[in-house]
C-alpha cells in the first residue's frame, strides 16, 4: 500500500507538476499581479459587456499597429454583435482582393467571412514604420506569454508558487509603464520602461492613456478598465472555444465519474469470488 | 502465441466455419479470455493495458488532424489554429494529440517503472522487456517529431537544437545532419519528412506491441511476488472476467485524469512560445523540450568539459569532445537499460523481498525526477553540479548499484507459491 | 446466510450482477457512441468553409447570348444571358419528353438569365457549351462529354445517362446588376 502511493505520487507527480511552462520565456521581471478573470476557473465564460468593451479598445488603440489574423469578422457574433452589425464592422473595412479580369489586385470592403485585415502590408513594413521591431500579431498573445494558457491547474515543479496565466502578463504589462526608470536603470532612446517586460525596456509606447476610448455602454475607460476589458477580449481571440470546452468537459467528467463508479462496482463484484 | 490452450466451441455454424480456416475465435478464446493471469496483480499491472489503449487514442485523433492539417512551413502554423478555431471538434480532437502524448509517457514510465521495482525484466522474460525499451525509442522519435509539426517556435528550434545533436558524430556528423534536414537549415523538407515518418512510426509501435504481448504471453505476466506461477489452478484465474473488468475500471480513472487536462488545462503540459509561429532568425531565450524529454536533456547538458566524469571516460579531453560525450550519454541512458537483465544478478525478482535493492530503487526514482527538474530550468550555478551529480548516479545505479547489490543481498524468505502469498496476506494484494 | 434462504438468494444475487453488468455496457457504448460523434463530425464542412457559402456576381456585363462560369462552393455556376429564341424554344417544350419533367418557368427568376450549377447529374464532369465554339448537344444547350448526356436551353436533361436536370442553386437579385448565389 504504502509503496503503491508513494510511486504513484512520484511517478505522477513528475509527469504532472514538470508541465506548465517549464521555465518561463517572460521571466526577469516580478511576477504578474494574478487577476481574477470571469473565464478562470472550471465553470468560467466570458464576460459579454467586457468583450464588447475590450473589442472597442482593441479596435481603436491596438489595431493601429498590432494584427489579429486569425479572427474573422464573422467570429464577432461570438462576442455578442448580430449578424447585421457584423456585417456593417466589416464592410467599414477594405481588404486587398484579386486578381480581377485584368490582373490587377482590387480593394473592396470586407465581408463577414474575412480575416481582421493587418494595419501593415508585411512584417518588414511593420518593423520599419515601428523603430525596428514588428509589433507582434494578437491572435494568440494571451497563449504565447506567460505560462499554461487558460489553466485550472497552477502549480508544477518549476513554478511551485503558482504561475501567472497569460492573461496576467498582458494585463501587468498594459498597466506597467513607469515614466522613471529605477535609478541606474540605462534606457536607449526610443525606448519605454515597464516594470513586467523582459529586460523592461519596451518598444511600444504606453497605449492606454485616460479616456483614450469613450465606451458605448458608459463605463469609466480608465486605464486599468480598458488593460482588464482588452486582455478579456484577447484572451478570447486566444482560446474562442473555452466556454464551449470548460462546459462540455464537466459533462464528459460526470459522464466518466458515473460510468467509473458503475465499473467499480461490477469490480468489485466479478472479484468477490476469488481469495 | 502459446500459454493457455483453448477448449472453445461454438454451436454457430458460421463461426465454426470460419474457425476451421483460421482459428481466430480460439485464439482470442485463449488468448484474451481463458488466458491464465496471476491472481495477485495489483493496479500496477493496469498501465500496460492502458497503454496501448492510450496508442488506439493517439492514432485515432492524429489520423483524424492530419484530414486538416497542412505540412508546409508558410502554413502549418495556420492549418494547426484553423483546427482549433474552425473545424468541427477540431480544439477538441487537437487537445485530445496534445495532452495525449504526455498521458502517454506519463503511463509509460509507470509501466517501465513498475517492471524495474517488481523485477519483470529478469529470466525467462529479457526479450519482452527489450521489445518495450525499443517501444520507448521510437515513440520518443514518434514524440519529437509530432512536436515540430504545430511549426511554433518550440518545434523549429527544438527541431533544431535536436538535429543538431548529430554534428557531433566525428566524420560524418555534418553530413548526416543535412540529410536529416533536407537542406541547410530546418526547413520545409524537414516538416515534411516529420509528417511523413510521424505518421509512420505508430503503426511501427503497434507491430512492436504485438511482438511485446507474444513475449507476454510466453511465460506469462509477472506478479508483485515476482515468484513464478507453478499451478495453474490455484495460481491464476482467466484473464476474461476479472482482469478486463479491472483494465475497464482503470481506464475509467485514466479517462477522469485525462479529461481534466483535455478540458481545465489543456495547454499545461506545452509551451507558452510554440504559439508562436517559427522564426528562424529569433531564438527563444530559453529553449526546453517537452517533459517527458526533461531526464535526458539534463543528462545532455551535464556533459560539460569540466565534468569530471567526461575527464575520465574521455581519458582527460583525448578521445571524444565534451558535446560528443554528451550525446551519447543520452542515448545510452536509454540503451542501457537494455543490459539490465544481465546487470541485476539477483535471483529473486521482486523488490518486496529485497530491501537493500528496494532502498536503491527509491534513490534511482528520486535521482530521475531530479534530472527532470533539472532539464527544465537553465543551466546555471549549482543547477550544473546537481546535473551532473545526478547524471553520474543514474548510471552508477544501473552499471555498480544493480549487479554489487544483486550479489551482496539477502533477500527476504519468498512465499512458495503466488496462492500461498495471497492467503497469508490477504490485504497486500489489493 | 441461513440455509434455506441460500437458493432464492443465489438467484437474487445472479440477477443483480446481471443488471450491473448491463447497464455498465449500456452506459460504456452510449459513451463510445458520443466519443466517436466528434471524430467523423470533424470532416463536415468548417467553419470557414460554410462562410464562404455564398457569393456576390456582377452580371451587368453579360451580353446576351453569352455565358460567365462563377466558382460557388468550389462548383461552378452558369450563368446564361439566354436569347428570346432560346427563351421561346426553353418553354415550348412538352413536359412528356423530359426525362425529368420541370417546366422553364420553374427554374428561373427572369426568363432572361438562366443559372445553374454547372456539374452533370450523371457522375459530376462539367458539361460543355458554356464557349461559343463548344459543343452544345442535340438540343442546343450543353453536352457532357465524360459520357454523353445533352442539356436543353433550360438545363433539362435530354438524353443520354444523367438522370436528372442541371441543379439551380438558391439566388437572389440583389440589384439589376448583380445576383447574390446561396
Amino acid at each position: 500500500m504504502k509503496m503503491k502511493k508513494t510511486l504513484t505520487a512520484i511517478a505522477l507527480g513528475f509527469g504532472i507538476l514538470a508541465g506548465a511552462g517549464n521555465a518561463q520565456a517572460a521571466g526577469s521581471g516580478p511576477k504578474p499581479p494574478t487577476v481574477d478573470w470571469s473565464f478562470n476557473g472550471i465553470f468560467g465564460t466570458y464576460d459579454r459587456a467586457a468583450l464588447q468593451r475590450g473589442f472597442q479598445v482593441f479596435r481603436n488603440v491596438c489595431a493601429a499597429c498590432h494584427s489579429l489574423d486569425l479572427v474573422a469578422f464573422r467570429n464577432l457574433e461570438a462576442i455578442g454583435y448580430s449578424e447585421d452589425e457584423v456585417k456593417a464592422i466589416a464592410s467599414s473595412y477594405e481588404v486587398q482582393d484579386g486578381p480581377d479580369d485584368s490582373g490587377e489586385m482590387f480593394n473592396r470592403p470586407a465581408t463577414p467571412a474575412d480575416h481582421w485585415p493587418s494595419p501593415f502590408p508585411n512584417a518588414k513594413a511593420a518593423a520599419a514604420a515601428n523603430g525596428g521591431a514588428a509589433p507582434p500579431d494578437l491572435s494568440l498573445i494571451t497563449k504565447a506569454r506567460g505560462a499554461g494558457g487558460d489553466s485550472a491547474l497552477r502549480v508544477s515543479l518549476f513554478h511551485p508558487g503558482g504561475f501567472p496565466l497569460g492573461a496576467d502578463y498582458v494585463h501587468a504589462l498594459l498597466t506597467g509603464y513607469k515614466e522613471n526608470p529605477p535609478e541606474g536603470f540605462d534606457l536607449p532612446a526610443g525606448k519605454y520602461y515597464n516594470e513586467y517586460f523582459p529586460g523592461h525596456a519596451i518598444s511600444m509606447a504606453p497605449p492606454l492613456g485616460e479616456g483614450i476610448v469613450e465606451y458605448e455602454d458608459g463605463t469609466a475607460a480608465t486605464p486599468e478598465q480598458m488593460s482588464t476589458d482588452v486582455t478579456t477580449f484577447l484572451a478570447w481571440a486566444a482560446e474562442p472555444e473555452l466556454e464551449h470546452r470548460k462546459n462540455l468537459g464537466i459533462k464528459v467528467i460526470l459522464f466518466l465519474l458515473v460510468l467509473t463508479a458503475m465499473l467499480y462496482a461490477l469490480k468489485r463484484k466479478i472479484w468477490s469470488d476469488v481469495h | 502465441m502459446s500459454g493457455g490452450t483453448s477448449n472453445f466451441q461454438s454451436n454457430s455454424r458460421v463461426v465454426n466455419w470460419i474457425e476451421h480456416r483460421l482459428p481466430v475465435f480460439s485464439f482470442l478464446d485463449s488468448q484474451l479470455h481463458q488466458y491464465p493471469t496471476p491472481k495477485n496483480l495489483n493496479y500496477f499491472w493496469n498501465f500496460g493495458s492502458l497503454a496501448g489503449i492510450v496508442l488506439v487514442i493517439m492514432i485515432v485523433s492524429g489520423i483524424t488532424l492530419a484530414m486538416s492539417y497542412t505540412p508546409h512551413t508558410d502554413l502549418a502554423f495556420d492549418s494547426v489554429e484553423r483546427i482549433m478555431r474552425d473545424v468541427n471538434s477540431g480544439w477538441l480532437i487537437r487537445y485530445i494529440h496534445m495532452n495525449g502524448a504526455s498521458i502517454f509517457f506519463i503511463v509509460v514510465y509507470i509501466h517501465i517503472f513498475r517492471g524495474l521495482y517488481y523485477g519483470s525484466y529478469k529470466a525467462p522474460r529479457e526479450i519482452l522487456w527489450m521489445i518495450g525499451i525499443f517501444i520507448l525509442l521510437a515513440m520518443m522519435a514518434t514524440a519529437f517529431m509530432g512536436y515540430v509539426l504545430p511549426w511554433g517556435q518550440m518545434s523549429f528550434w527544438g527541431a533544431t537544437v535536436i538535429t543538431n545533436l548529430f554534428s557531433a558524430i566525428p566524420l560524418v556528423g555534418d553530413w548526416i545532419v543535412q540529410l536529416l534536414w533536407g537542406g541547410f537549415v530546418v526547413g520545409n523538407p524537414t516538416l515534411n519528412r516529420f509528417f511523413s515518418l510521424h505518421y509512420l512510426l505508430p503503426f511501427v509501435i503497434v507491430g512492436l506491441v504485438f511482438l511485446h504481448l507474444w513475449a507476454l504471453h510466453m511465460h506469462h505476466s509477472n506478479n508483485p511476488t515476482g515468484v513464478e506461477i507453478k499451478d495453474e489452478k490455484k495460481d491464476t484465474i482467466p484473464f476474461h472476467p476479472y482482469y478486463t473488468i479491472k483494465d475497464m475500471y482503470g481506464l475509467g480513472l485514466m479517462l477522469i485524469f485525462f479529461a481534466f487536462f483535455i478540458f481545465f488545462a489543456p495547454n499545461y503540459f506545452g509551451h507558452p512560445d510554440n504559439y508562436i509561429m517559427a522564426d528562424p532568425l529569433v531564438t527563444p531565450p530559453h529553449i526546453v523540450p517537452e517533459w517527458y524529454f526533461l531526464p535526458f536533456y539534463a543528462i545532455l547538458r551535464a556533459f560539460t568539459s569540466d565534468y569530471w566524469v567526461y575527464q575520465i571516460v574521455s581519458l582527460g579531453g583525448w578521445l571524444m569532445s565534451a558535446k560528443l560525450a554528451g550525446v551519447i550519454a543520452m542515448f545510452a541512458s536509454i540503451l542501457v537499460l537494455l543490459l539490465l537483465p544481465w546487470l541485476d544478478r539477483s535471483r529473486v525478482r521482486s523488490a518486496k523481498y529485497r530491501p537493500l535493492y528496494r532502498f536503491f530503487f527509491w534513490v534511482f526514482a528520486i535521482d530521475c525526477v531530479i534530472l527532470g527538474w533539472v532539464g527544465g530550468l537553465p543551466p546555471e550555478g549549482v543547477l550544473v553540479t546537481i546535473g551532473q551529480w545526478s547524471t553520474f548516479w543514474y548510471f552508477f545505479h544501473i552499471i555498480i548499484i544493480v549487479p554489487v547489490v544483486g550479489i551482496l543481498e539477502r533477500p527476504k524468505p519468498l512465499p512458495d507459491s503466488i496462492a500461498a502469498s495471497v492467503t497469508s496476506a490477504p490485504q497486500a494484494a489489493e | 446466510m441461513s440455509e434455506t434462504a441460500s437458493g432464492s438468494a443465489e438467484i437474487d444475487e445472479q440477477t443483480r450482477r446481471d443488471f450491473l453488468i448491463w447497464s455498465t455496457v449500456a452506459v460504456g457504448a452510449v459513451g463510445t457512441a458520443l466519443a466517436v460523434w466528434p471524430f467523423i463530425d470533424q470532416m463536415n464542412p468548417a467553419a470557414d468553409t460554410l462562410a464562404l457559402a455564398s457569393t456576390e456576381v456582377d452580371i451587368s456585363q453579360i451580353e446576351v447570348g453569352q455565358s460567365i462560369t462563377v466558382i460557388w462552393r468550389g462548383k461552378p455556376v452558369f450563368i446564361r444571358h439566354r436569347t428570346p429564341e432560346e427563351i421561346k424554344e426553353a418553354e415550348a417544350v412538352d413536359l412528356a419528353d423530359l426525362p425529368d419533367p420541370q417546366t422553364d418557368d420553374a427554374r428561373v427568376q427572369k426568363p432572361e438569365w438562366l443559372i445553374m450549377v454547372g456539374v452533370c447529374t450523371h457522375l459530376g464532369c462539367i458539361p460543355l457549351g458554356q464557349k461559343s465554339g463548344d459543343p452544345k448537344g442535340d438540343f442546343g444547350g450543353w453536352f457532357c462529354p465524360c459520357h454523353g448526356s445533352h442539356y436543353d436551353t433550360s438545363g433539362r436533361i435530354r438524353k443520354g445517362p444523367a438522370p436528372n436536370n442541371l441543379p439551380v442553386p438558391g439566388y437572389e437579385f440583389t440589384s439589376d446588376s448583380t445576383v447574390l448565389i446561396g
